[in-house]
């Protein structure tokens, strides 16, 4: 039975998107697999991160409508054969999706994958509630500076309301994905600090990744960054993550391009 | 002879006010919700001037004849109703109020209920004309609790800035108050003992963004901190036991002997018994220092705790 992740923020533009590419992937590598499922109807991304998206016939909506059958739906990636994508509608909105047609999907996506990553989109209305709904898991991804707190910290509260989970008393895990994370930018005050983050949302800290030039080009060339550039150091902060959502014990470390002798030695270690 | 032409208008502009409306639900046997009514008014005299309600028959078959009886009832109570939510709208004529639609709940509305669900109260429960809803958008907030604070009746006077609180407001306001009072006692035995048990409210978890607490009845204890954009509720004390970084209103329903204490001072706002500071006119030395805000008259007063301390050792080595 596959685990349901839900990568969410509240905020639009922190790195929801890239966050599911690079995590699903690389869960995927580890030969696990894995589906990544676009839930921003209307405004699909994940299809163009993912470089797919020429080959996208039928997409989410289809599928919880019961129009075509999942396997029709479901796209394989070129590179990794265990990794797949289910796209969004980009001709339909929210409205679209019924709860019931999500829950059946989400039913038969879990019985035939290891992980199933839902790419919330931005917001608290009903595409995102309809998005954490069937979620264990959530991944909050957060930029360090105040306006995307709040807003995941406002998401966090959603999560222990409108999921399932909490609907049925259990408690919903929360992790926190840290990105567009600047060392240099922190250590000057003009961004919040890992502590600060952590503090105002108390929950346990998934990852940090770096800011990084490598992200762009990897979503601009239509790769997930852990495909496009294993050793770039925020393709290896998402693996690194991989491995945390996987069980495996990693120590917190922010990756940095530049590997010096200091920087090994001042790696920060965070929570 | 000069022929004026007025210049054309070519937009004519709107200006959009919020305001809480009371929502009331007859219920049927309509003499019997009509008594409770009644009953209800006698304890809180002058609750309904100059609230805007709106009259919800979602749901209830009534029928033309039967929401025009309503209507004459109230409005022999001097209750005017300002619009029909959830009606037939094949029922409603020019003579009845609109039809209202896109009405959204708001919690403070949840906590008038609970006010209003209670009990008639065997004790000098809160104070009826201070029972306003707490506020809740961000923009009302202030004035909204200079109402509840002021309990004036009239809601020119009731905006008014809280702090510098406004004499005349709150000499007013003590007059209903303490005449509810006086017929309280007059209506109960002498020996019924004042409020002891009051259920306070205990939160385990940080108050998330977004999250309303609210404990019409007593206090609030939070063991976690309340987060930018969260709203803390309660009819009396609030205690944060993390950083209060969202707003706290305490003594909401007008105990103004409600204090809050928190651990960690970064609140958006504080208000007590109506009385209110924004972060930007606390002293900025309080800043993340735990802190105590009380009423001293229409002065809402904060002090580091451990200050508060240091006063009460040199008072007490002053005395000896």
């Amino acid at each position: 039975m596959a685990e349901v992740i839900v990568v969410t923020s509240g905020k639009g533009g922190v790195g929801k998107t890239t966050s599911t590419a690079a995590l699903g992937a690389a869960l995927a590598q580890t030969g696990q697999s894995v589906v990544v499922v676009d839930f921003d109807v209307g405004l699909r991304n994940l299809d163009l991160v993912m470089g797919a998206e020429r080959r996208v016939v039928y997409d989410l909506i289809n599928v919880a409508n019961g129009e075509v059958r999942l396997q029709q739906a479901l796209i394989r990636d070129k590179r990794i054969e265990t990794l797949y994508l289910l796209a969004a509608s980009q001709t339909r909105d929210k409205d679209a999706l019924s709860e019931d047609g999500v829950r059946r999907c989400i039913g038969e996506l879990q019985g035939k994958f290891d992980w199933v990553i839902c790419d919330s989109p931005a917001g608290i209305e009903r595409g995102a509630t309809l998005a954490m709904r069937y979620a264990d898991l959530a991944v909050v991804v957060t930029n360090p500076e105040v306006s995307s707190v709040r807003d995941s910290d406002r998401i966090i509260g959603l999560l222990d309301s409108k999921t399932m989970k909490a609907a049925k008393g259990e408690r919903m895990e929360k992790l926190l994905l840290l990105t567009r994370y600047d060392k240099v930018r922190a250590g000057r005050g003009d961004m919040l600090n890992i502590d600060d983050v952590l503090e105002i949302l108390s929950i346990p800290l998934l990852g940090i990744i770096p800011e990084s030039e490598e992200v762009l080009r990897a979503s601009n060339i239509g790769a997930p960054v852990t495909i496009a550039n294993p050793q770039s150091a925020a393709a290896r902060a998402y693996a690194d993550a991989a491995r945390r959502l996987n069980g495996e014990s990693v120590p917190m470390t922010v990756p940095s391009n530049r590997q010096t002798l200091l920087n090994r030695l001042f790696g920060r270690r965070a929570a | 002879m000069t022929i004026a032409t007025r210049p054309p208008r070519h937009s004519f502009r709107f200006r959009g006010r919020n305001f809480l409306a009371l929502v009331l639900r007859p219920e049927k046997p309509l003499p019997d919700w009509l008594a409770d009514l009644d009953q209800w008014l006698e304890r809180s005299p002058g609750f309904f001037t100059g609230k805007p309600l709106i009259l919800d028959l979602a749901g209830l078959d009534f029928s033309r004849s039967e929401i025009v009886e309503v209507l004459a009832e109230l409005g022999q109570r001097a209750i005017r109703i300002l619009g029909i939510e959830g009606a037939d709208a094949a029922v409603l004529d020019d003579s009845l109020p609109p039809l209202l639609t896109g009405g959204r709940t708001s919690g403070s509305v949840e906590a008038v209920d609970a006010i209003a669900r209670k009990p008639p109260p065997a004790r000098a429960a809160p104070k009826p004309a201070k029972a306003a809803p707490p506020p809740k958008s961000a923009a009302s907030a202030a004035p909204a609790k200079a109402a509840a604070a002021g309990k004036a009746a009239e809601p020119g006077e009731a905006a008014a800035p809280a702090k510098p609180a406004d004499p005349a407001a709150s000499a007013n306001d003590d007059e209903p108050a303490k005449a509810a009072e006086k017929g309280e006692s007059a209506d109960l035995p002498a020996a019924a003992p004042p409020v002891t048990q009051v259920p306070s409210l205990l939160i385990e978890a940080p108050v998330r963004s977004g999250q309303t607490i609210i404990n019409p009845d007593g206090d609030v204890i939070i063991l976690g901190a309340v987060a930018s954009g969260a709203e803390v509720i309660a009819a009396g004390s609030i205690h944060v036991y993390g950083a209060l970084r969202g707003r706290a209103l305490a003594g909401a329903y007008g105990n103004e002997s409600a204090r809050i204490f928190c651990r960690r001072f970064e609140a958006e706002l504080v208000a007590i018994g109506g009385y209110y500071k924004v972060t930007e006119e606390t002293e900025t030395g309080l800043r993340q220092k735990p802190v105590q805000a009380w009423l001293s008259g229409n002065d809402l007063k904060m002090a580091s705790l451990d200050q508060a301390e240091n006063e009460r050792e040199i008072a007490t080595w002053r005395k000896s």
